[in-house]
Protein backbone atom coordinates (compact mmCIF):
# COMPACT_ATOMS: atom_id res chain seq x y z
CA UNK A 1 0.00 0.00 0.00
CA UNK A 2 1.25 3.50 -0.72
CA UNK A 3 1.74 5.99 2.45
CA UNK A 4 1.35 9.60 2.08
CA UNK A 5 5.03 11.31 3.34
CA UNK A 6 4.80 13.91 6.40
CA UNK A 7 7.67 16.44 6.65
CA UNK A 8 8.78 17.76 9.16
CA UNK A 9 9.22 21.69 8.73
CA UNK A 10 10.46 23.97 11.36
CA UNK A 11 6.98 23.77 13.72
CA UNK A 12 5.45 22.71 10.99
CA UNK A 13 4.25 19.05 9.69
CA UNK A 14 3.69 19.10 5.81
CA UNK A 15 1.65 16.82 3.96
CA UNK A 16 1.33 16.83 0.49
CA UNK A 17 -1.36 14.31 -1.60
CA UNK A 18 0.44 13.92 -4.61
CA UNK A 19 -1.74 9.95 -5.68
CA UNK A 20 -5.21 9.07 -6.09
CA UNK A 21 -5.71 7.59 -2.45
CA UNK A 22 -7.44 4.22 -1.66
CA UNK A 23 -9.46 4.79 1.51
CA UNK A 24 -6.92 3.01 3.59
CA UNK A 25 -4.20 4.89 2.39
CA UNK A 26 -6.69 8.33 3.88
CA UNK A 27 -7.13 6.20 6.82
CA UNK A 28 -3.13 5.25 7.02
CA UNK A 29 -2.43 9.30 7.08
CA UNK A 30 -4.47 10.29 9.73
CA UNK A 31 -2.32 7.54 12.00
CA UNK A 32 0.62 8.75 10.72
CA UNK A 33 0.20 12.03 11.44
CA UNK A 34 -1.42 11.81 14.60
CA UNK A 35 2.11 9.69 15.37
CA UNK A 36 4.11 12.61 14.03
CA UNK A 37 2.27 15.33 15.76
CA UNK A 38 3.21 13.55 19.27
CA UNK A 39 6.74 12.63 18.36
CA UNK A 40 7.61 16.15 17.24
CA UNK A 41 5.33 18.35 19.17
CA UNK A 42 4.40 20.34 15.98
CA UNK A 43 1.85 22.55 16.71
CA UNK A 44 0.57 23.16 12.75
CA UNK A 45 -0.17 20.99 9.99
CA UNK A 46 -0.96 21.87 6.56
CA UNK A 47 -2.21 19.38 4.66
CA UNK A 48 -1.62 20.71 -0.04
CA UNK A 49 -4.34 19.48 -1.77
CA UNK A 50 -3.67 21.11 -5.09
CA UNK A 51 -2.63 17.73 -6.75
CA UNK A 52 -6.20 16.22 -6.23
CA UNK A 53 -8.78 16.37 -8.62
CA UNK A 54 -11.54 15.34 -6.70
CA UNK A 55 -12.06 15.38 -2.89
CA UNK A 56 -14.92 12.72 -2.21
CA UNK A 57 -17.11 12.59 1.01
CA UNK A 58 -14.87 9.88 2.00
CA UNK A 59 -11.41 12.20 1.89
CA UNK A 60 -13.93 15.20 3.08
CA UNK A 61 -14.59 13.48 6.51
CA UNK A 62 -10.89 11.88 6.65
CA UNK A 63 -9.24 16.04 6.18
CA UNK A 64 -12.08 16.80 9.04
CA UNK A 65 -10.92 14.07 11.11
CA UNK A 66 -7.30 14.78 11.00
CA UNK A 67 -7.91 18.57 11.75
CA UNK A 68 -10.06 17.39 14.67
CA UNK A 69 -7.41 15.15 16.18
CA UNK A 70 -4.82 17.68 15.78
CA UNK A 71 -6.31 19.84 18.14
CA UNK A 72 -6.73 17.47 20.54
CA UNK A 73 -3.05 17.14 20.33
CA UNK A 74 -2.71 20.75 20.26
CA UNK A 75 -1.95 21.42 16.43
CA UNK A 76 -3.86 23.35 14.09
CA UNK A 77 -4.64 22.13 10.67
CA UNK A 78 -4.80 24.18 7.59
CA UNK A 79 -6.11 22.37 4.51
CA UNK A 80 -4.28 24.48 1.13
CA UNK A 81 -4.15 24.55 -2.37
CA UNK A 82 -7.80 23.39 -3.54
CA UNK A 83 -8.57 23.58 -7.37
CA UNK A 84 -11.87 26.10 -7.61
CA UNK A 85 -13.77 22.56 -9.09
CA UNK A 86 -13.09 20.96 -6.29
CA UNK A 87 -14.36 23.91 -4.50
CA UNK A 88 -17.49 24.17 -6.25
CA UNK A 89 -18.02 20.02 -6.35
CA UNK A 90 -17.47 19.89 -2.69
CA UNK A 91 -20.00 22.71 -1.81
CA UNK A 92 -22.81 20.71 -4.20
CA UNK A 93 -22.27 17.06 -2.68
CA UNK A 94 -23.20 19.11 0.49
CA UNK A 95 -19.64 19.08 2.82
CA UNK A 96 -18.42 22.64 3.61
CA UNK A 97 -15.57 21.19 5.57
CA UNK A 98 -16.75 22.95 9.28
CA UNK A 99 -14.04 23.22 11.51
CA UNK A 100 -11.20 23.05 9.00
CA UNK A 101 -9.06 26.19 7.98
CA UNK A 102 -8.26 26.68 4.31
CA UNK A 103 -5.38 28.66 2.37
CA UNK A 104 -4.57 29.09 -1.10
CA UNK A 105 -1.54 27.63 -0.89
CA UNK A 106 1.39 26.33 1.40
CA UNK A 107 3.30 29.93 1.96
CA UNK A 108 -0.69 31.90 2.77
CA UNK A 109 -0.99 28.24 4.95
CA UNK A 110 2.48 28.76 6.94
CA UNK A 111 1.29 32.50 7.44
CA UNK A 112 -1.82 31.59 8.81
CA UNK A 113 -0.90 29.72 11.67
CA UNK A 114 2.05 31.98 12.29
CA UNK A 115 -0.45 34.23 13.32
CA UNK A 116 -3.23 32.45 14.92
CA UNK A 117 -0.12 30.92 16.78
CA UNK A 118 1.19 34.08 17.93
CA UNK A 119 -2.46 35.54 18.24
CA UNK A 120 -2.84 32.22 20.81
CA UNK A 121 -1.64 34.57 23.49
CA UNK A 122 1.89 32.39 23.41
CA UNK A 123 3.30 35.45 23.33
CA UNK A 124 6.70 33.97 22.97
CA UNK A 125 6.48 32.47 19.31
CA UNK A 126 9.62 34.18 18.60
CA UNK A 127 11.40 32.32 21.25
CA UNK A 128 9.47 29.04 20.16
CA UNK A 129 11.00 29.63 16.65
CA UNK A 130 14.67 29.78 18.21
CA UNK A 131 14.37 27.13 20.33
CA UNK A 132 12.90 24.36 17.65
CA UNK A 133 15.89 22.89 16.99
CA UNK A 134 16.47 22.08 20.62
CA UNK A 135 12.52 21.21 21.07
CA UNK A 136 13.19 18.70 18.11
CA UNK A 137 15.94 16.60 19.37
CA UNK A 138 14.83 16.23 22.84
CA UNK A 139 11.21 15.50 21.03
CA UNK A 140 12.55 12.93 19.07
CA UNK B 1 -7.23 2.24 -20.01
CA UNK B 2 -9.65 2.86 -22.92
CA UNK B 3 -11.56 6.61 -23.61
CA UNK B 4 -14.45 4.37 -24.63
CA UNK B 5 -15.76 3.59 -21.74
CA UNK B 6 -15.52 -0.26 -20.32
CA UNK B 7 -16.48 -2.45 -16.88
CA UNK B 8 -14.81 -2.37 -13.53
CA UNK B 9 -15.34 -5.38 -11.19
CA UNK B 10 -15.67 -3.60 -7.92
CA UNK B 11 -14.35 -5.73 -4.86
CA UNK B 12 -11.56 -3.00 -2.80
CA UNK B 13 -10.52 0.13 -2.10
CA UNK B 14 -8.34 0.12 -5.65
CA UNK B 15 -11.15 -0.95 -8.01
CA UNK B 16 -12.90 2.57 -6.30
CA UNK B 17 -9.34 4.41 -7.50
CA UNK B 18 -9.87 2.38 -10.98
CA UNK B 19 -13.39 3.47 -11.46
CA UNK B 20 -12.37 7.23 -10.86
CA UNK B 21 -9.46 6.85 -13.19
CA UNK B 22 -11.78 5.49 -16.03
CA UNK B 23 -14.69 7.39 -15.44
CA UNK B 24 -11.91 11.03 -15.67
CA UNK B 25 -10.63 9.35 -18.93
CA UNK B 26 -14.14 8.82 -21.12
CA UNK B 27 -14.60 12.16 -18.90
CA UNK B 28 -11.86 14.17 -20.70
CA UNK B 29 -12.65 12.03 -24.30
CA UNK B 30 -16.15 13.37 -24.31
CA UNK B 31 -15.49 16.90 -23.53
CA UNK B 32 -17.27 17.52 -20.17
CA UNK B 33 -16.05 21.04 -18.80
CA UNK B 34 -13.43 20.61 -16.17
CA UNK B 35 -16.29 21.36 -13.67
CA UNK B 36 -18.48 18.32 -14.78
CA UNK B 37 -15.55 16.01 -14.75
CA UNK B 38 -14.68 17.15 -11.28
CA UNK B 39 -18.22 16.50 -10.41
CA UNK B 40 -18.92 13.17 -12.30
CA UNK B 41 -15.96 11.32 -11.07
CA UNK B 42 -16.69 12.83 -7.09
CA UNK B 43 -20.20 11.05 -7.74
CA UNK B 44 -18.73 7.93 -9.10
CA UNK B 45 -15.91 7.77 -6.25
CA UNK B 46 -19.27 7.81 -4.10
CA UNK B 47 -21.39 5.60 -5.70
CA UNK B 48 -18.65 3.00 -6.69
CA UNK B 49 -17.83 3.06 -2.65
CA UNK B 50 -21.24 2.45 -1.99
CA UNK B 51 -21.37 -0.43 -4.36
CA UNK B 52 -18.48 -1.93 -2.22
CA UNK B 53 -19.57 -0.92 1.42
CA UNK B 54 -23.40 -1.54 0.84
CA UNK B 55 -23.52 -3.78 -1.53
CA UNK B 56 -20.77 -6.44 -0.79
CA UNK B 57 -19.33 -5.38 -3.77
CA UNK B 58 -20.16 -5.28 -7.80
CA UNK B 59 -19.64 -4.09 -11.18
CA UNK B 60 -19.79 -0.30 -12.74
CA UNK B 61 -20.12 -0.03 -16.58
CA UNK B 62 -18.58 3.17 -17.99
CA UNK B 63 -20.42 4.29 -21.26
CA UNK B 64 -20.54 7.08 -24.05
CA UNK B 65 -24.05 8.23 -25.00
CA UNK B 66 -25.24 10.30 -27.44
CA UNK B 67 -29.04 11.74 -27.43
CA UNK B 68 -28.66 13.29 -31.46
CA UNK B 69 -28.13 16.67 -29.78
CA UNK B 70 -25.12 16.03 -27.14
CA UNK B 71 -23.40 13.56 -25.83
CA UNK B 72 -22.74 12.34 -22.55
CA UNK B 73 -21.51 9.54 -20.42
CA UNK B 74 -23.37 6.86 -18.50
CA UNK B 75 -22.14 4.98 -15.61
CA UNK B 76 -24.14 1.73 -14.21
CA UNK B 77 -23.40 0.38 -10.49
CA UNK B 78 -24.85 -2.57 -9.75
CA UNK B 79 -24.46 -5.26 -6.72
CA UNK B 80 -26.19 -8.10 -5.82
CA UNK B 81 -26.40 -6.79 -1.95
CA UNK B 82 -28.96 -6.54 0.56
CA UNK B 83 -30.86 -4.03 -1.19
CA UNK B 84 -31.91 -0.45 0.16
CA UNK B 85 -34.81 -0.65 2.37
CA UNK B 86 -36.26 2.72 2.41
CA UNK B 87 -35.38 4.79 -0.20
CA UNK B 88 -36.48 7.89 0.39
CA UNK B 89 -34.90 7.97 3.55
CA UNK B 90 -31.22 6.71 1.93
CA UNK B 91 -31.66 9.88 -0.56
CA UNK B 92 -32.14 12.24 2.73
CA UNK B 93 -29.01 14.46 3.40
CA UNK B 94 -27.15 12.62 6.07
CA UNK B 95 -28.84 9.91 6.96
CA UNK B 96 -26.37 6.68 6.76
CA UNK B 97 -26.54 2.92 8.17
CA UNK B 98 -22.86 2.83 7.55
CA UNK B 99 -20.80 5.61 9.70
CA UNK B 100 -20.27 7.88 6.90
CA UNK B 101 -21.58 11.39 6.59
CA UNK B 102 -24.51 10.45 4.73
CA UNK B 103 -24.10 12.27 1.57
CA UNK B 104 -23.32 9.22 -0.81
CA UNK B 105 -26.00 8.38 -2.42
CA UNK B 106 -28.07 12.05 -2.07
CA UNK B 107 -24.35 13.90 -3.20
CA UNK B 108 -24.00 12.18 -5.52
CA UNK B 109 -27.42 13.05 -7.33
CA UNK B 110 -27.18 16.29 -7.13
CA UNK B 111 -23.98 16.13 -9.28
CA UNK B 112 -25.24 14.34 -12.16
CA UNK B 113 -28.24 15.25 -14.96
CA UNK B 114 -29.91 12.04 -14.55
CA UNK B 115 -30.15 9.73 -11.70
CA UNK B 116 -32.41 6.29 -11.80
CA UNK B 117 -32.07 3.76 -8.92
CA UNK B 118 -33.69 0.49 -8.83
CA UNK B 119 -33.85 -1.44 -5.77
CA UNK B 120 -35.23 -4.41 -3.94
CA UNK B 121 -34.39 -6.09 -0.63
CA UNK B 122 -32.27 -9.33 -1.19
CA UNK B 123 -32.04 -8.64 -4.70
CA UNK B 124 -29.13 -5.86 -4.60
CA UNK B 125 -29.41 -2.03 -6.13
CA UNK B 126 -28.47 -0.71 -9.67
CA UNK B 127 -28.31 2.91 -9.67
CA UNK B 128 -28.12 4.60 -13.39
CA UNK B 129 -26.52 8.36 -13.76
CA UNK B 130 -25.71 10.23 -16.83
CA UNK B 131 -23.89 13.91 -17.40
CA UNK B 132 -24.38 15.39 -20.62
CA UNK B 133 -21.98 18.16 -22.07
CA UNK B 134 -23.58 21.46 -21.75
Amino acid sequence: MERVPVLKIGDILLVSIQIDMEDQVALQLQEDLADRIVATGCHGVIIDISALDIVDSFVGRTLATIASISRVLDAETVVVGMRPAVAITLVELGLSLPGISTALNVELGMDLLARNRAEAGEGDYADDEADDDETAASAS
Amino acid sequence: MSDQGGRIAVASDQDVVRVRQLVRTVAVAVKLSLVDQTKLVTAASELARNTLVYGGGGTVDVTRVDNGRRNGIQIVFADQGPGIVDLDLALTDGYTTGGGLGLGLSGARRLVDEFDIVTAVGQGTTITVTKWCR
